[in-house]
């Protein structure tokens, strides 16, 4: 079972997993996670390759609606809401929980109405005026602003790596949502636009909750402040990043952060 | 110890690598050959039905001076712009006129061989422009096919004999035929025309693309987009593969059981010459459609789900857009197709005479590929060339739909 670090405090949950098990088929994907994600923090999940991670945080916004094999057992509730009943509209829930995909995917459209896409369909912008503010608010926070901004009539996929990369977080937060999930999003990226990057999800944490999934340690280390690891679809330990990477309770977590396997 | 592999540097390595290269050429070569046996046939067709077809834009005219308002015949220009203003100059007597002046000019033997119908383009004259009838003017008008054989030195000796004299005399040539892209069927081939195929085709296009592009479209998003993977999708995608595979000729015959004994009175019609080739073209915008919507990268659709995009519209902001090129394509493939069959057209009865140009969907028609194998078919010697002709205006057709669709794919397509 999962352990939880002893030093965590469990503070309030924007988003909470109980005993959440996912299929692909017959198969088990996910095994029981337990786990809360605090609004204020930014969340790590780490893990091996194929241990579930990715496949954890998309069920965080029914992503995995998408595949048709996926079921989903258990309860995830956001902001106390189950958002697997059918009261819970998928589309106003991925308005409030964006995400962010491992390789950048701009829409092969501009700039401009790639940050304007979102706003524009929930309607949360009506006049040009109001498009234009939440296009720059949102290149702004992205840290994109200055490199775009004459021109925004450029394709979004013009950009560079990297580039490409804070489009798409600037697409997610144009929508205001209050939980942005990241799947390995410097995966694709050179260490320079992935210090960018990293930067950047230090300047957003604290506005939205974000949970990060990684492969690399290091980065977990250096913009989480609590981690979960992952192992063959178990989380296996689950605490304040500090605690985990210098005093890790359970063994197996001890040997993948010390580099033994993963 | 004996080496099992021989080491790269021997030889024997040289050998078989002077052989792989030696592969390599034959390969190229043969490839090579290959491009060059196409074109040359490419080459040939085209410069031969050019060659021949040249001649089927022409026609023997003989050049007939006419003097209309001394006759006797009263053409005034409001009386022209009326519309039974050919019956009008029928009932005066223009057809004697035009006869007449053809014997002052030609002797007897010539206006024996001014085509039977050439007062209608003396006529037709004289509506376009009036102020010919108020002098001497004279009209190029059609020779007998008879005669236009003997100028091409075939047919009767005697009248080969007459074509040289007329010929030399100025009076018998062979002038560009504009009145060909403007007159329909005719038994005579100095008189034949392929407005009325060619509109007949372009009618029945409309209603293939307006039926085909839509009902192929929605299918191959439902069925990629929405329907669940189960034995009825498979059922359906085998059908649809074998739809496009079913010769053309069973298509004709469904549309005369099904389509004319739902609308019998659009025999001929392109209505239902559009309906049929619609449902011989589906399937091949169904699959080309498929295609080009699996080949958008999954990556955008969830880009557009994540910032909370609807499916409807993740399909129409996102795939549908970036399939398009793909299905454009697939749609000129298919429409290419349904402009040159002839088989399932005549099934349905689109292989009349027509005479007088279609006046709308449901007005008998033929099509060109139609026209085609009717003057192909006829005996007259000149139709050949009007046939060469026919062809010609059928590429062209072709060449500006493709073109057309060519430049909509590249402005719909991407680059990222």
């Amino acid at each position: 079972m999962t352990v939880i670090h002893p030093n965590l405090k469990q503070t309030d949950a924007k988003m909470r997993a109980s005993e959440v098990s996912v299929y692909y088929s017959d198969k088990k994907a996910i095994d029981e996670v337990s786990i809360d994600i605090p609004s204020e923090y930014v969340t790590a999940f780490i893990g091996p390759s194929g241990c579930g991670k990715s496949t954890f945080l998309r069920t965080l916004n029914r992503m995995n609606d998408t595949i048709p094999t996926a079921r989903v057992e258990g309860l995830i509730e956001l902001d106390g809401e189950d958002i697997y009943t059918s009261a819970m509209d998928v589309v106003q829930l991925r308005a409030r929980v964006g995400m962010v995909f491992q390789k950048p995917n701009p829409f092969p459209k501009s700039i401009y109405d790639n940050i304007a896409y979102g706003p524009r369909i929930h309607g949360l912008a009506e006049t040009k005026d109001d498009v234009d503010e939440v296009v720059e608010r949102s290149l702004r926070r992205a840290g994109l602003w200055e490199e775009v901004k004459d021109r925004l009539a450029d394709s979004g996929t013009a950009l560079s790596g990297g580039q490409q990369q804070r489009l798409c977080i600037a697409r997610a937060i144009a929508v205001d949502p209050e939980v942005i999930l990241m799947d390995e999003p410097c995966s694709a990226l050179d260490p320079i636009a992935t210090a960018k990057i990293e930067e950047l999800i230090a300047d957003l944490s604290g506005r939205y909750a974000i949970v990060i999934v990684t492969h690399s340690m290091q980065q977990a280390a250096r913009v989480s402040q609590r981690t979960a690891f992952f192992h063959l679809g178990k989380m296996v330990e689950y605490g304040k990043t500090s605690d985990i990477f210098t005093n890790p309770i359970e063994q197996r977590t001890q040997d993948y952060i010390t580099g033994r396997y993963g | 110890m004996s080496n099992i592999i021989t080491p790269t540097r021997s030889d024997e390595f040289a050998k078989r690598l002077k052989k792989r290269y030696a592969a390599e050429r034959r390969f190229k070569l043969a490839g090579l050959s290959a491009i060059v046996f196409s074109v040359g046939v490419l080459i040939f067709l085209l410069s031969s039905m050019t060659f021949n077809g040249i001649s089927g834009f022409q026609r023997a005219e003989l050049a007939v001076p006419i003097n209309v308002a001394e006759a006797g015949i009263a053409t005034n220009a409001e009386q022209l712009s009326l519309g039974s203003a050919v019956q009008g100059l029928q009932a005066q007597g223009l057809a004697d006129v035009v006869q007449f002046a053809a014997v002052q000019s030609l002797g007897e033997e010539g206006a024996a061989e001014l085509s039977t119908q050439a007062w209608r383009d003396v006529a037709s004259d004289l509506i376009a422009n009036p102020s010919l009838a108020q002098r001497s003017h004279t009209f190029n008008l059609p020779a007998s096919a008879d005669l236009a054989a003997g100028l091409n030195n075939e047919g009767s000796p005697e009248l080969q004999v007459l074509a040289d004299r007329l010929e030399s005399d100025g009076v018998l040539s062979e002038n560009f035929d504009f009145g060909f892209l403007q007159r329909s069927d005719a038994t005579d081939p100095q008189l034949v025309g392929i407005w009325g195929a060619l509109k007949g085709s372009i009618l029945t296009m409309i209603v293939t693309l307006l039926m085909a592009f839509p009902i192929g479209v929605l299918a191959a998003l439902y069925l990629e987009e929405y329907a669940p993977k189960n034995r009825w999708t498979d059922v359906i995608e085998v059908s649809i593969n074998n739809l496009a595979a079913v010769p053309s000729i069973i298509f004709g015959l469904l549309g005369l059981a099904v389509f004319l004994w739902l609308f019998p009175n659009f025999r001929s019609a392109p209505l239902i010459g559009g309906m049929t080739l619609a449902l011989m073209t589906m399937p091949v915008i169904v699959i080309s459609g498929r295609n080009a919507i699996k080949a958008v990268p999954p990556s955008i659709r969830d880009g557009a789900l994540a910032v909370g995009a609807s499916p409807i519209q993740v399909v129409f902001h996102h795939v549908l857009p970036l399939a398009l090129p793909g299905i454009l394509t697939g749609t000129i493939i298919g429409m290419a197709r349904a402009l040159g069959e002839t088989a399932p057209l005549l099934m349905i009865g689109m292989r009349a005479f027509v005479a007088t140009p279609p006046d709308g969907f449901t007005a008998p028609a033929t099509v060109l590929p139609v026209q085609i194998f009717l003057w192909s078919d006829e005996i007259d010697r000149g139709f050949v060339e009007r046939t060469s002709a026919a062809i010609i205006v059928l590429l062209l057709f072709l060449l500006l739909m493709n073109g057309l669709a060519i430049y909509l794919r590249n402005k719909f397509e991407k680059t990222w």
